[in-house]
């Protein structure tokens, strides 16, 4: 398929004897933001590294935009573009001359590479310190001038390496603005990140990574229907009456839970929220809240490692 | 996968090697000029070298010298003040200099992570490797020229001579002879920046090594001959085959070929540099000099050995830095 950028079939990873990927397949489209989740050490970085050519593959295939990172590393790299885990710059120079460098091993021509550079630095806010050290900038700063660098090369799959970590959330909020940015530039985006909340927000699709294995891979509403169960959750919260009794019998509500004085979880087959709304007032109670609950990452990720846990 | 040493035809890699050699070679040249730490090598290297050769010169201005290669005693003459010669001086200082430009090449990249970065682009790791060799090895040429040139003025304006065309071919042999030298040694130091994370540790193991062949190598040579060489010598034969091993020994020290090269190629009446019999000697004119080609001819295994060496020890730092992960 013409639109399917990164090809991942059986790929594995071992160090000695251990197995730090084991057989993932990954199919990421043009376009899309595609979350790679996971605690640390379950293998997404070294996944990553796979990708680019940078680690050598023990075992599986991997296409990148048609091109073999084992056999054309210099074709994949051209194309792609990558923010490792906590990038560095050189702190001696500028932003401009860390681009320049870049420019020069990607053999742009030399009178691009100015214009290239100053539309890319635009594109991430850092157009005013283009001729300061990149000594002085701060570590959101530095992610955004690894951004430019992947503008400014102009590729076609951006490979983001925890671009979020460790940084304060007005500058999160920044540089996830700068990633759907990419995005609508038509460019694919392979992020990886614990930010359960961030990655949400974002992404298109996600995988769950287990132990060197993708456990589960979807959209966000797709990954809660596995783990959390098919439903409609809701949140109800009630006084005057005792809704756990009032909504038994009730068409499509599958259960209910007191959560706490007044407050009430309910989960159904469907959207069930008219009905609800109206045997809870009918009998008397009144209604404060009824809440259709989204599903949130953070709640699949923490469920499905204790269910991992448990399994174990 | 462990990289096997052919790899079967559909595993090899596409596209130079080179790719980007000539930017990474920029960079680091640019980066070595510009640094503080140029200065204080470039400093270093000033006041060592100065002090034998202004004192060389005070000497060669008040003694008639009979030796016709006047130039090239600015270089070697040991005065009695100093007690050093500049050649001396240099054996001593370009792996300073090497170790100084090469000590943090690779892992300084590694500590400020921006080597996968840098490997993300589209080079490969020979690229990058080779180009950080070439540059430290064209800025110590940088500063051995300059060095060369200083000494070369100075003996311009206090001689007032002008040095014959056999003696700027010899000066500049040594020179190659000398950057050759730096290469050994810059190649060592950025074999310990490959094998060490720390930069504090790769900075100390190159020079320990150092001074392991300056200081320990002549007495541990001496000591492993005295083991090796039968307890009572019998013939002639026997005498030459323990002088050799002795020397053969010592010329496992870049710096002993170092000097042994200097030495044919400055010092013109140098005809050996091993033992010599008399009957070897039949027919010589004592100290005349040799024809330039006949010193170079002389010192050609001591300039293969270097340049040996260096790629030696580059192909070992080289097949390190392809295995090592890039991964923090």
């Amino acid at each position: 398929m013409a639109d399917i950028v990164i090809e991942v079939r059986g790929l594995v990873k071992t160090y000695g004897t251990q197995r730090a990927v084991n057989a993932i397949d990954l199919d990421i489209r043009r376009g899309e933001i595609f979350g790679l989740l996971g605690p640390n050490g379950a293998g997404k970085t070294t996944t990553i590294l796979m990708l680019l050519g940078l680690t050598e593959t023990s075992g599986g295939t991997v296409n990148v935009l048609g091109f073999d990172p084992v056999r054309q590393p210099l074709q994949v790299k051209r194309r792609v573009g990558y923010l490792p885990d906590a990038v560095g710059f050189y702190d001696h120079l500028t932003a401009r001359e860390n681009l320049v460098y870049t420019a020069r091993l990607l053999d742009i021509p030399r009178r691009e590479i100015d214009g290239r550079i100053l539309d890319a630095l635009k594109s991430v806010k850092l157009d005013e310190v283009v001729d300061k050290r990149v000594s002085t900038f701060s570590r959101g700063m530095r992610q955004r001038l690894g951004i430019a660098e992947i503008v400014m090369k102009k590729a076609e799959v951006a490979i983001l390496d925890e671009p979020t970590s460790g940084l304060d959330p007005h500058a999160t909020f920044e540089l996830l603005e700068m990633i759907r940015g990419l995005k609508r530039a038509g460019v694919a985006v392979l992020l990886s990140s614990h930010l359960l909340d961030r990655v949400q927000s974002v992404c298109d699709r996600v995988a769950l990574f287990n132990k060197g294995s993708v456990a589960l891979m979807g959209t966000v509403v797709e990954l809660a229907n596995q783990v959390l169960g098919a439903g409609h959750p809701l949140q109800i919260e009630a006084s005057g009456i005792d809704v756990a009794a009032t909504l038994r019998g009730v068409e499509g509500v599958r259960t209910v839970t007191a959560e706490s004085d007044g407050s009430w979880r309910v989960v159904a087959d469907r959207d069930v929220r008219a009905t609800v709304a109206e045997r809870i007032v009918s009998s008397g109670g009144a209604l404060t809240r009824l809440a259709d609950l989204q599903p949130s990452l953070e709640e699949v990720y923490t469920r499905y490692f204790q269910e991992a846990r448990h399994a174990a | 996968m462990p990289r096997s040493a052919t790899p079967p035809a559909g595993r090899r890699r596409e596209g130079s090697p080179f790719t980007g050699l000539g930017a990474v070679f920029m960079k680091e040249f640019a980066d070595h000029l510009s640094s503080a730490r140029m200065m204080v090598l470039m400093l270093f290297v000033i006041v060592f070298g100065a002090f034998p050769v202004a004192t060389s010169l005070q000497t060669l201005r008040t003694v008639v010298d009979p030796n016709s290669f006047i130039f090239l005693r600015i270089f070697t003459l040991e005065s009695e003040q100093v007690g050093i010669s500049f050649t001396a001086a240099l054996n001593f200082i370009i792996p300073l200099m090497a170790i100084g430009l090469g000590f943090d090449a690779v892992n300084s990249e590694f500590n400020r992570r921006t080597l996968s970065r840098v490997l993300s682009q589209p080079i490969y790791r020979d690229a990058l490797l080779l180009g950080k060799f070439l540059g430290g090895l064209a800025t110590l040429a940088v500063a051995l020229v300059a060095l060369w040139l200083i000494v070369l003025g100075a003996g311009l304006l206090l001689l007032g001579v002008p040095p014959r065309g056999v003696e700027v071919a010899r000066g500049l042999s040594f020179l190659l002879v000398a950057i050759a030298y730096g290469g050994v040694w810059l190649a060592i130091a950025m074999l310990f920046s490959v094998i060490f994370r720390s930069t504090a540790t790769s900075a100390l193991c190159a020079l320990g090594v150092w001074l392991f062949f300056f200081i320990l190598w002549p007495q541990l040579a001496g000591a492993l001959l005295a083991g090796l060489a039968p307890s009572e010598i019998r013939s002639l034969d026997e005498y030459v085959a323990v002088q050799s091993m002795g020397l053969g020994l010592m010329r496992l020290s870049p710096g002993t070929l170092f000097s042994e090269a200097v030495l044919g190629l400055l010092s013109p009446e140098t005809r050996s540099l091993g033992p010599m019999l008399p009957s070897q000697m039949r027919g010589a004119i004592m100290g005349a000099p040799l024809p330039f080609d006949q010193s170079v001819l002389l010192i050609w295994p001591q300039v293969t050995g270097l340049v040996a060496g260096m790629i030696v020890v580059f192909a070992v730092a080289y097949v390190i830095f392809q295995r090592e992960e890039v991964r923090a």
